[in-house]
C-alpha cells in the first residue's frame, strides 16, 4: 500500500515537472535570466572605441543618483502614479455603478465607457493629439467659444504631464470598470431588498454594503493600476516624447531612450534594477499583506 | 428630492459617457473630411474618402494587419498550451517544490517584460529571433496571469470527473484535453479576449524587436506612419488610426455582450 | 509583396543573363538599406522607384530598402539590426550622427572605397557645405542625400493685407520683428519658429546669425554659456514675451506646417524638406526666403547622409557604393529634390533639365541652395544625442519660462562638459 502511494507520489512529481517545464523554460529565458543579466551588466561601464568595458561596481548607480534628469523622471513617475491610480479607480467605480444601475440606455453607457480599452495606446495618442494641438485642436476650439486663450497643452511643462495622465485615465478606467461590474453581479439581490426593507437610502446601501464587498476587487485593481503606472508609456512616443524639457518623461521611457537612443546599456540596466526593486516591494506587499484572503487562494 | 438626485446622476453618467467617446467620434468625423475642414470644425463640410486613400497608399497596411493577426494567434496558441499545462500541474498535482515554483511564477506578474526590454532584446537576438513574429510573441507566452486563471478554473473541477476519465483509460494529457479544457471554456474565452486585445495593442516591445515591414505589427506601423520628419496631416492620421482600430472595435461592438459575459463567467474579479 | 515580385523579376532577369552569357557569374549581392523619410507616406514610393531603377541597371544587386520612420527611429532600427546580427550594409541617417557612429566603430570611411581620380572627382562634386558634417579626422564618412537648410516660409496674402511688400520678406532681425508686429492679429501670429522636435537646429540658426557658433569644429567643445549664445536665446524668447509676435510656450514642429497652411501664422521657419508639401497644399500665395541676418546671414545644414557599415564584405561595400553613387547622381538628386524640396546635393543636379525646368517655373526651390553660401555644418559633437538633448531642454525651459536663458544654458553647458570629458 505504502509502496503504491510512493509510486503515485513519484508519478505526480514527474508529471508535475514535465507539465511545468515549457512554462519554466520560457519564464527563465524571459524573466529570471534577464533579471540576473541586467544586474550583472549594471556593474560594468559602457565600452567605446577609446575605453573598453570594465567592472566598475556601483558607479552606474552613483551616476544615476547624481543625474538630475533621473530624479525629475522619478518624480514625474510618482506623480503620474499618484494621480492615475486613485482617479482611474474612482471613475471606474462610478462607471460600474452606473452601468449596473437602472439608468436608461445603460448599454450605451457601458459601451462608451469601455471602448477606449480596446484601442491601442498608440491610436489613442493619435486621437488625443488632435485634442491637444494648440490653435487647431479640439480643446482650443472649445475654449475659444468661451473666449479662453489658446493653451499649448503638450508644450508647457505645467500641463504636459497632465495631458499624459488624462489619456492614461481615459484608457484604463473602462478596463477597471469591467472588474467592478463582474464583482457587482456577484452581490446577491436579497441584500438590496433587505436594505430597501430597512429603509436604507441608496447611498447608505452603496457605502455600507457594496463598497466593503468590492474591497478585494479594489485591491486587485490597485495593483494593476500600479503596474500600469510603470508600463503605460506608449502615448509618450506620439504626444510629447518626454518633453518639454523632460517635464513628461516617465521612467520606462527614459530606460528605452537610454538603451536604444543613447546606446548606454549599463545605465539603462541600473535603472531597470531600481524599477525591479520597487516592483518587488509592491509584489511583497501584495502577496504577504493584502492578498491573504483574496484572489489567488 | 431623490428624483432630482437621480436626474443629476443620470446626467452625470451621460456626460461622462460622451466625454469618453468623444475623441473617437471626433477622429472618425475628421477622417472623412479634408484637413482644412477638420481643423476648422466645418460641420457642414462634404464627406470624403480621400484621407483613407492617402493613408492606405502610404504604408503596407495589409501586411501590418497580417502581422498583427499572426502575432496574436501565435501568442494565444502558445499561451493556451503553456498555461493549461502549468495551470493543471499547480491545481491538481502534488510534488515537491511546487509552492516555491508557484511563488516564482507569481514574481513574474511583477517582473514585467516591458521593464526587461534591454536584456530580452539581447536574448531574442541570441536565439536568432530578432525581427521575427515569433520573437515578438515569445516573451509573453509563459504568462503568469494565465497560469493563475487556469489554476483557478481547474481547481473547481470535481475530482470524480477526473477519476471517471482515468478509469476509461485516458492518459493524463487526454484527461486534461477531454475533461478540464471543455469545463474551463469561459475562462479560456475571457483570457483569449484579454490576450488578443493586449497583444493587438502592444507597442514598445514590438517596436524594439521588429525591423522591417514584414514583421511590423499595426501599432508600430501606425506610429511610424504618423511620425514623418516634417509634420503630420491630422485627417490622414485619423484615417489611418480608424483603419487600424476598426477590426477590434467592430468585433467588440458586435460581441460586447459575450465579451462582458465571458469576464463575468470566468469569475475574474 | 512588392519586394517579393521585384525579387522574382530580378531573379528571372539574372537567370536570363546567366543563360545568355555563360561567362557571367551569377553571384548576387544583397543589400539592406534603412532610411527615414521627410514627409511620410507616398515618398517611400519615390525611393522604391529609384531603387527599382537601380536594380534594373544592376541585376546582380538586390536592395531591400526599409523605411523606418524619422531619423532617430532609423538610427535605432539600423543599429538594432547590426547588434542582433541582422544584415545592414548601408543606411541614411542623420548627418550629425557621424561622431557617434565612428566612436562606436560602426561605419567605414569612403576614402578607402572610392578609387582614383574618378572617385576623387565624385567626392568633390558635392556642395562642400553639405560634406562638412561627414568629414571628420581627415576622412569622409557620410555622403549627402536628403539635405536641407532652414528657410523662412511666408504668406504673401497676409503681407499684402498688412500693407507690406510681398516681394520683400524680412532680411534682418529688426525687420522681422517689425513686420511680425504688423502681421500679428487676433488668431494669427506673425512668426512661428518650432521648438519641439529639433529646437537645437533652429537655435543654431539664430546663434549663427548672432555671430556665434555652438560648438567647435572637432566636436569636443560646446559654447552654450557664451554671452552671444545666451543673448540669442533671450532674443528667441523675447519674440513672444516682449514683441508678442509668436505664441508663448513651445511651438510644435510636427503640426507647424498645418498651422501655416491654415493661416495661423504669417511666417514660419522650417526645413526646406517641407517645400513640396507646402506647395501642394497651400491655398494662398506664399513665398520662401533666406533666413534674416543679425550679425551675419546663415543657417545650419540639416538632414541625412548615406553611411556604409563597417561590418560588410568587399562585394557588399562595392555594391553599396554603386547604389549610393546612383542615388546621388544628378538625375536622381533632381528627382528627389523635386519630390521633396530637399536640395540637389551637387551643382550638377541643378544643371539637369528636370531641375532647371522646375526651378524656372518655381523659383523658391532655389532658395535653400542659394543659402548654402552662408550655411554652416549642423550642430554635432561626440555623445551628440545626449548633448543635443541637454541643449533642447535648455531651450524649451527658457521658452516656457521655467528657467532664465542664462541659467538653462549654463546647466546644458555643464552637462555637455561632463559628457564630453572622456573624449578630451
Amino acid at each position: 500500500m505504502s509502496r503504491h502511494v510512493n509510486i503515485e507520489r513519484r508519478r505526480q512529481a514527474i508529471y508535475g515537472w514535465l507539465l511545468l517545464s515549457p512554462a519554466a523554460v520560457l519564464l527563465s529565458l524571459f524573466a529570471f535570466y534577464p533579471s540576473a543579466a541586467t544586474f550583472w551588466s549594471s556593474l560594468f561601464s559602457r565600452g567605446t572605441r577609446r575605453n573598453p568595458s570594465e567592472f566598475i561596481g556601483t558607479e552606474n548607480y552613483a551616476d544615476l543618483f547624481a543625474d538630475p534628469t533621473f530624479w525629475l523622471v522619478t518624480k514625474n513617475n510618482l506623480f503620474y502614479a499618484g494621480i492615475t491610480i486613485p482617479v482611474s479607480i474612482i471613475i471606474a467605480l462610478a462607471m460600474a455603478l452606473w452601468a449596473n444601475s437602472k439608468l436608461p440606455a445603460r448599454g450605451f453607457l457601458r459601451t462608451a465607457y469601455f471602448t477606449p480599452t480596446v484601442l491601442p495606446m498608440i491610436a489613442a495618442a493619435n486621437l488625443w493629439l488632435f485634442f491637444y494641438t494648440p490653435g487647431l485642436g479640439v480643446l482650443d476650439q472649445i475654449g475659444a467659444l468661451f473666449g479662453l486663450p489658446s493653451v499649448n497643452w503638450l508644450g508647457q511643462p505645467e500641463t504636459a504631464l497632465w495631458a499624459i495622465i488624462i489619456v492614461t485615465i481615459w484608457k484604463e478606467a473602462g478596463f477597471f470598470m469591467i472588474f467592478y461590474l463582474a464583482a457587482l453581479q456577484t452581490i446577491p439581490e436579497d441584500l438590496k431588498e433587505a436594505a430597501d426593507i430597512e429603509g436604507a437610502s441608496r447611498w447608505t446601501y452603496t457605502r455600507r454594503i457594496v463598497l466593503p464587498l468590492l474591497m478585494p476587487t479594489t485591491l486587485f485593481i490597485m495593483v494593476n493600476a500600479m503596474i500600469n503606472s510603470v508600463k503605460l508609456i506608449d502615448h509618450l512616443f506620439i504626444l510629447t516624447k518626454g518633453g518639454p524639457s523632460d517635464a513628461s518623461k516617465l521612467i520606462l521611457y527614459y530606460i528605452w531612450e537610454m538603451a536604444f537612443a543613447f546606446f548606454d546599456r549599463p545605465h539603462a540596466a541600473a535603472m531597470t534594477m531600481l524599477v525591479l526593486g520597487v516592483l518587488c516591494v509592491v509584489a511583497a506587499i501584495q502577496f504577504f499583506y493584502l492578498d491573504r484572503r483574496t484572489h489567488y487562494q | 428630492m431623490s428624483g432630482l438626485a437621480r436626474y443629476i446622476e443620470g446626467a452625470g453618467a451621460f456626460l461622462l459617457a460622451i466625454i469618453w467617446i468623444s475623441p473617437l467620434v471626433f477622429a472618425f468625423w475628421a477622417a472623412f473630411h479634408t484637413t482644412s475642414d477638420a481643423v476648422n470644425f466645418n460641420l457642414a463640410a462634404p464627406w470624403t474618402m480621400d484621407n483613407f486613400r492617402t493613408a492606405w497608399a502610404g504604408a503596407p497596411w495589409l501586411r501590418y494587419f497580417l502581422n498583427t493577426f499572426l502575432l496574436v494567434t501565435i501568442v494565444l496558441i502558445g499561451q493556451f498550451i503553456l498555461t493549461t499545462l502549468a495551470g493543471f500541474a499547480f491545481a491538481k498535482l502534488d510534488f515537491p517544490g511546487k509552492n516555491i515554483v508557484f511563488i516564482l511564477v507569481l514574481m513574474q506578474l511583477f517582473i514585467l517584460p516591458e521593464v526587461l526590454i534591454v536584456e530580452n532584446y539581447a536574448m531574442i537576438s541570441r536565439l536568432g529571433l530578432f525581427d521575427t513574429i515569433l520573437g515578438v510573441g515569445m516573451p509573453y507566452m509563459a504568462s503568469a496571469f494565465g497560469i493563475f486563471l487556469m489554476r483557478q478554473a481547474f481547481k473547481s473541477v470535481p475530482i470524480e470527473l477526473h477519476e471517471a476519465a482515468r478509469i476509461e483509460g485516458c492518459g493524463l494529457l487526454g484527461i486534461i484535453w477531454r475533461v478540464y479544457v471543455p469545463l474551463a471554456k469561459p475562462t479560456y474565452l475571457a483570457y483569449a479576449l484579454i490576450s488578443v486585445s493586449t497583444h493587438w495593442n502592444n507597442f514598445l516591445w514590438p517596436l524594439i524587436v521588429t525591423n522591417s515591414p514584414d514583421t511590423r505589427p499595426l501599432t508600430v506601423g501606425l506610429s511610424i506612419f504618423g511620425a514623418p520628419e516634417n509634420g503630420v496631416d491630422i485627417s490622414v492620421i485619423s484615417a489611418a488610426t480608424m483603419m487600424t482600430v476598426a477590426p477590434l472595435l467592430l468585433a467588440f461592438l458586435l460581441f460586447q455582450r459575450q465579451f462582458v459575459q465571458a469576464f463575468l463567467r470566468a469569475g475574474i474579479k | 509583396m512588392r519586394h517579393f515580385t521585384r525579387l522574382t523579376t530580378t531573379l528571372s532577369l539574372s537567370t536570363a543573363l546567366v543563360a545568355s552569357a555563360a561567362t557571367m557569374a551569377a553571384a548576387e549581392t544583397e543589400l539592406t538599406m534603412y532610411y527615414p523619410i521627410a514627409v511620410g507616406g507616398a515618398l517611400t514610393d519615390v525611393v522604391d522607384g529609384i531603387v527599382a531603377d537601380f536594380e534594373a541597371e544592376n541585376p546582380d544587386i538586390k536592395v531591400n530598402a526599409i523605411y523606418s520612420g524619422n531619423y532617430d527611429d532609423t538610427r535605432v532600427r539600423a543599429l538594432s539590426a547590426l547588434n542582433s546580427g541582422e544584415p545592414a550594409q548601408l543606411a541614411v541617417m542623420f548627418s550629425i550622427d557621424a561622431y557617434d557612429l565612428i566612436e562606436q566603430d560602426l561605419i567605414a570611411p569612403f576614402d578607402d572605397l572610392v578609387e582614383g581620380e574618378d572617385g576623387e572627382a565624385w567626392l568633390n562634386g558635392f556642395y562642400p557645405a553639405l560634406m562638412a558634417n561627414g568629414q571628420i579626422e581627415g576622412q569622409t564618412w557620410g555622403i549627402p542625400f536628403q539635405r536641407s537648410t532652414i528657410v523662412a516660409y511666408y504668406n504673401k496674402d497676409m503681407f499684402r493685407e498688412a500693407g507690406l511688400d510681398p516681394e520683400a520678406p524680412p532680411s534682418t532681425w529688426d525687420e522681422m520683428v517689425e513686420m511680425g508686429k504688423a502681421l500679428t492679429k487676433d488668431g494669427t501670429s506673425g512668426l512661428m519658429i518650432p521648438s519641439t522636435g529639433y529646437p537645437y537646429w533652429m537655435f543654431q540658426a539664430l546663434a549663427i546669425q548672432n555671430g556665434k557658433e555652438l560648438m567647435s569644429g572637432d566636436g569636443l567643445t560646446t559654447y552654450f554659456d557664451d554671452p552671444a549664445v545666451v543673448d540669442t536665446l533671450e532674443f528667441w524668447k523675447s519674440l513672444s514675451t516682449e514683441h508678442g509676435i509668436m505664441p508663448e510656450g513651445t511651438v510644435e514642429w510636427g503640426t507647424l506646417r498645418q498651422a501655416f497652411l491654415e493661416g495661423q501664422t504669417a511666417m514660419m521657419w522650417h526645413s526646406t524638406g517641407n517645400l513640396t508639401a507646402v506647395k501642394d497644399a497651400a491655398s494662398f500665395d506664399f513665398g520662401v526666403a533666406e533666413l534674416p541676418a543679425n550679425e551675419r546671414k546663415g543657417s545650419p545644414t540639416g538632414g541625412g547622409n548615406f553611411y556604409i557599415f563597417k561590418d560588410t564584405s568587399d562585394e557588399e561595400r562595392a555594391a553599396a557604393l554603386k547604389l549610393i553613387r546612383f542615388m546621388t547622381a544628378p538625375e536622381q538628386a533632381a528627382e528627389w529634390s523635386i519630390a521633396t524640396g530637399y536640395m540637389g546635393v551637387s551643382p550638377a543636379a541643378y544643371e539637369t533639365e528636370a531641375l532647371m525646368a522646375y526651378t524656372e517655373e518655381f523659383p523658391p526651390a532655389l532658395v535653400a541652395r542659394n543659402q548654402l553660401e552662408s550655411a554652416v555644418a549642423e550642430f554635432s559633437t561626440f555623445e551628440t544625442a545626449r548633448v543635443r538633448e541637454g541643449l533642447n531642454n535648455a531651450i524649451q525651459s527658457a521658452l516656457t519660462g521655467a528657467k532664465e536663458p542664462a541659467e538653462a544654458l549654463a546647466e546644458a553647458q555643464t552637462a555637455a562638459e561632463r559628457l564630453l570629458q572622456p573624449y578630451q
